[in-house]
């Protein structure tokens, strides 16, 4: 029976998979239903910010629905010479609308986004078209005032007509598309997010070293002390996590500032003149010392963990064979403690590349970092479409980083504990 | 060639870890060149210390080592040049089998052609040939240990240290093991310093075995010796089995003594007491006390059996003999048709030369 079907069947005659399935279903069901709150519960809170972050920094909708009329006139003209007399009349008729809902203003300032001057040449309209006649759109608006005769203008109005648009990525790396579509660099005094962008890795980067440089020692003292010290010693690496990270910052403020505990300490050692204490504080030196400072149980507890597992007799094994204690160190113990290394490392950098309590309480004008100026453009300038672009930009930033070490190390390799 | 009798000597080594407690006490131990030693002893009792203070990974507290003559406190693990293998194997997780026993090579900066010369006779040597580009993980208990004996001898160590080597590995892999192993020193004629608690392990490999107990050497001498003649009431009940009797020395004449105990009497061969009234311990091995013996002993004893356990070659026959009802008889399974039931009284024999009269427990 089961050879000639080639599929083997129960007693009862049903195919074995199909049995099995019905077997597993129940268990299956269980199982989803146990993670099912977890998954609920990433999706609304994880999920769906990303994506509405992601459509919130393309959206571009706001100048679209403002002037419908004039971009369905619009989609027949190839942008070569001025516009017909159709195109004309419905940018007046939308205009109309915009002024007398006392919405022009928010248009004026888009399109002088893309074409500087335009906010005068929209003023001057706003003045003027109380007093049109109808017909012969085009007339009257060229004679409000000449620039409405240069096609550039007109153009620029096309321009922000699809309801899409990537200008906010360009602007997180100091770029813009110009009048003629292409993508160019932002003056030179203009580029400040570029700056940022570098100050922010190379912040991760420099406390990440600082974090592994302090804890490896710190995490090899934890493993090998016997247990009555280490528990003491660990108790000293886990103390920061228990404090709130705004008491934290605030009390590398009191040490760090000018007036500060360590500064007086340097004094009083002769280190320094009291005229000339040294700045340690709303610069990068703060920004620095204070992350590292937070950051360090991240790394103390992956190589921890991963030193731990590591047998002392490797090291006496080693030596036996005839490998001084640096050769031995390096040859044997520091490659098994590369999977602690890994993923330390990647916990901190990702950590501190979105930093942003840490380096907006010390860091100055010199040790902010992106975070802060997404911060910045949430609740100053309101630009959150912006936000979210560098926000995303970020994240992908992050993947990127998660994706070159995995293809480097290995993701399988990292041993969070 | 001359074999130097003395080429590890331990030179009155204490050992303290806390400064109040000796874990090894007057330690003197002269090991000749070429020899295989086995330090054996229950847990606790110094063994490894003094296998540790041999590689360098522990200092003596008071007194000297010497290796070939030359004392070696002072000179770090790595430039002893002594060859160790681990409880645990340590093999390096990280390397394969072939960069595992180039290290030592490796790091004393041989050419890659010696090296692989060397590599391929040590794996050979310990039949795992074609395992070379293997990584640890993926070798058996077995295996492992095999490579871990490869990479102690592989850079020509003068003296090998092996810590409870076999320990991890299941019955039968052991004994082949010591067998293996117990071939290799004889081929190659390194000194090996094997430490173990356990005692056929340390009966079936060693040319001598040193018994410590209490951060001492009870007995230093060869297997034979050590089973047939312990000198001590430890060695005796801890080298193989043993029926003891405590009692009292009523009289002492030229090669044997009478031994009073709570009931009944015995002849015994004096070893550690001296004179009438000393407090002693007999010791018999099971299988030299026998059932109705045929030739004439000067000892000659009922039994009532207690217990009956049968072993396929032979029969474990517990009795209730003077007074001890933990008295052990080993009975080869013959055809001979002996009276051991339960509850039957039978007579037993020894010859008072192998009742030893050995110091109080």
């Amino acid at each position: 029976m089961s050879s000639e079907t080639g599929k083997i069947l129960t007693t009862d005659g049903i195919p074995l998979e199909e049995s099995l399935k019905q077997a597993e279903k129940k268990n299956k069901i269980k199982a989803f239903l146990l993670v099912a709150p977890l998954l609920l519960f990433l999706i609304i809170t994880y999920m769906i910010p990303i994506g509405d972050m992601f459509s919130r920094s393309i959206d571009d909708k706001m100048v679209t629905n403002m002037l419908p009329k004039t971009y369905k006139a619009m989609e027949t003209w190839d942008g070569k010479e001025l516009p017909p007399e159709e195109v004309f009349e419905a940018f007046y008729l939308d205009y109309k609308i915009l002024v007398k809902n006392k919405t022009a203003g928010k248009l004026q300032t888009q399109l002088n986004y893309e074409k500087n001057g335009f906010k005068s040449v929209l003023k001057k309209l706003a003045r003027k078209q109380k007093k049109f006649e109808e017909g012969n759109y085009k007339e009257q608006i060229m004679k409000v005032h000449k620039r409405w005769r240069n096609v550039e203008y007109w153009r620029a109005i096309k321009r922000r007509a699809p309801s899409y648009t990537y200008s906010k990525y360009l602007k997180g790396v100091d770029m813009y598309s110009n009048e003629d579509g292409k993508i160019v660099q932002v003056s030179e005094d203009r580029r400040i997010h570029r700056i940022l962008w570098i100050r922010t890795v190379e912040v991760a980067f420099f406390v990440t070293l600082f974090c592994f440089l302090m804890a490896y020692p710190i995490a090899h003292l934890l493993a090998t002390l016997p247990m009555k010290y280490s528990n003491l010693l660990m108790i000293c690496v886990l103390l920061p996590f228990w404090t709130s990270l705004l008491v934290r910052t605030a009390s590398w403020m009191i040490l760090l500032q000018q007036q500060g505990i360590v500064n007086d300490f340097f004094v009083w050692t002769g280190l320094v003149a009291d005229d000339n204490r040294p700045e340690m504080m709303y610069n990068k030196t703060g920004t620095y010392v204070a992350m590292t400072q937070i950051l360090l149980p991240f790394m103390v507890l992956p190589l921890y963990s991963v030193m731990k597992t590591i047998s002392p007799s490797l090291m006496r094994a080693g030596k036996s064979l005839g490998a001084t204690p640096a050769v031995a160190f390096f040859k044997v113990y520091f490659p098994l403690t590369i999977p602690g290394i890994g993923a330390g490392c990647l916990l901190v950098f990702i950590l501190a590349i979105g930093y942003y309590i840490t380096p907006a309480l010390v860091g100055g004008a010199s040790g902010t970092l992106i975070s802060n100026q997404i911060a910045y453009h949430m609740k100053s300038t309101l630009d959150w479409s912006f936000a979210s672009a560098m926000g995303l930009m970020l994240l992908t930033g992050v993947l990127v980083i998660y994706w070159i070490y995995n293809k480097l190390v290995g993701v399988d390799n990292i041993k969070l504990g | 060639m001359s074999k130097k009798a003395d080429f590890v000597k331990f030179d009155k080594v204490d050992k303290s870890y806390d400064g109040k407690v000796l874990v090894v006490k007057d330690l003197n131990l002269d090991i000749e060149e070429g020899e295989f030693v086995t330090m054996l002893g229950p847990s606790g009792s110094g063994k490894t210390t003094c296998l540790m203070m041999l590689a360098g990974f522990e200092t003596p507290t008071n007194g000297e080592i010497f290796l070939d003559n030359n004392p070696i406190s002072n000179i770090p693990p790595h430039k002893r040049g002594i060859g160790m293998v681990f409880q645990n194997y340590a093999l390096f997780p990280h390397m394969t089998v072939f960069e595992n026993l180039a290290f030592p090579l490796k790091v004393r900066k041989m050419s890659q052609e010696d090296i692989e010369k060397k590599v391929d006779k040590a794996l050979s040597m310990v039949s795992l040939g074609g395992f070379a580009n293997r990584m640890p993980g993926q070798l058996s208990g077995g295996q492992q240990q095999r490579v871990a004996v490869a990479r102690a001898l592989v850079f020509d160590p003068a003296v090998v240290l092996m810590d409870e080597p076999l320990g991890a590995l299941d019955k039968n892999l052991r004994e082949s093991m010591q067998y293996e192993i117990k071939h290799i020193h004889e081929s190659i004629g390194v000194t090996v310093v094997y430490v173990t608690h356990d005692q056929g392990e340390a009966l079936t490999m060693s040319n001598r075995i040193a018994v410590f107990n209490d951060g001492k050497v009870q007995q230093l001498s060869s297997p034979d010796k050590l089973y047939e003649e312990p000198v001590n009431s430890f060695v005796a009940e801890f080298i193989g089995e043993n029926n003891t009797f405590g009692g009292e020395v009523s009289e002492i004449s030229n090669g044997t003594c009478k031994v009073k105990l709570e009931k009944g009497e015995i002849i015994a061969n004096p070893i550690s007491v001296k004179s009438v009234g000393e407090k002693t311990t007999v010791s018999i091995r099971p299988e030299r006390a026998l059932i109705n013996p045929k030739d004439k002993m000067d000892n000659n004893q009922k039994g009532k059996i207690e217990e009956v356990i049968y072993h396929g070659d032979h029969t474990r026959v517990r009795l209730n003999l003077l007074g001890n009802s933990e008295f052990i008889l080993k009975v080869p399974n013959s055809s001979q048709n002996l009276d051991i039931k339960l509850g039957n009284e039978i007579n037993i024999g020894w010859n008072s030369h192998d009742a030893r009269a050995l110091d109080p427990k």
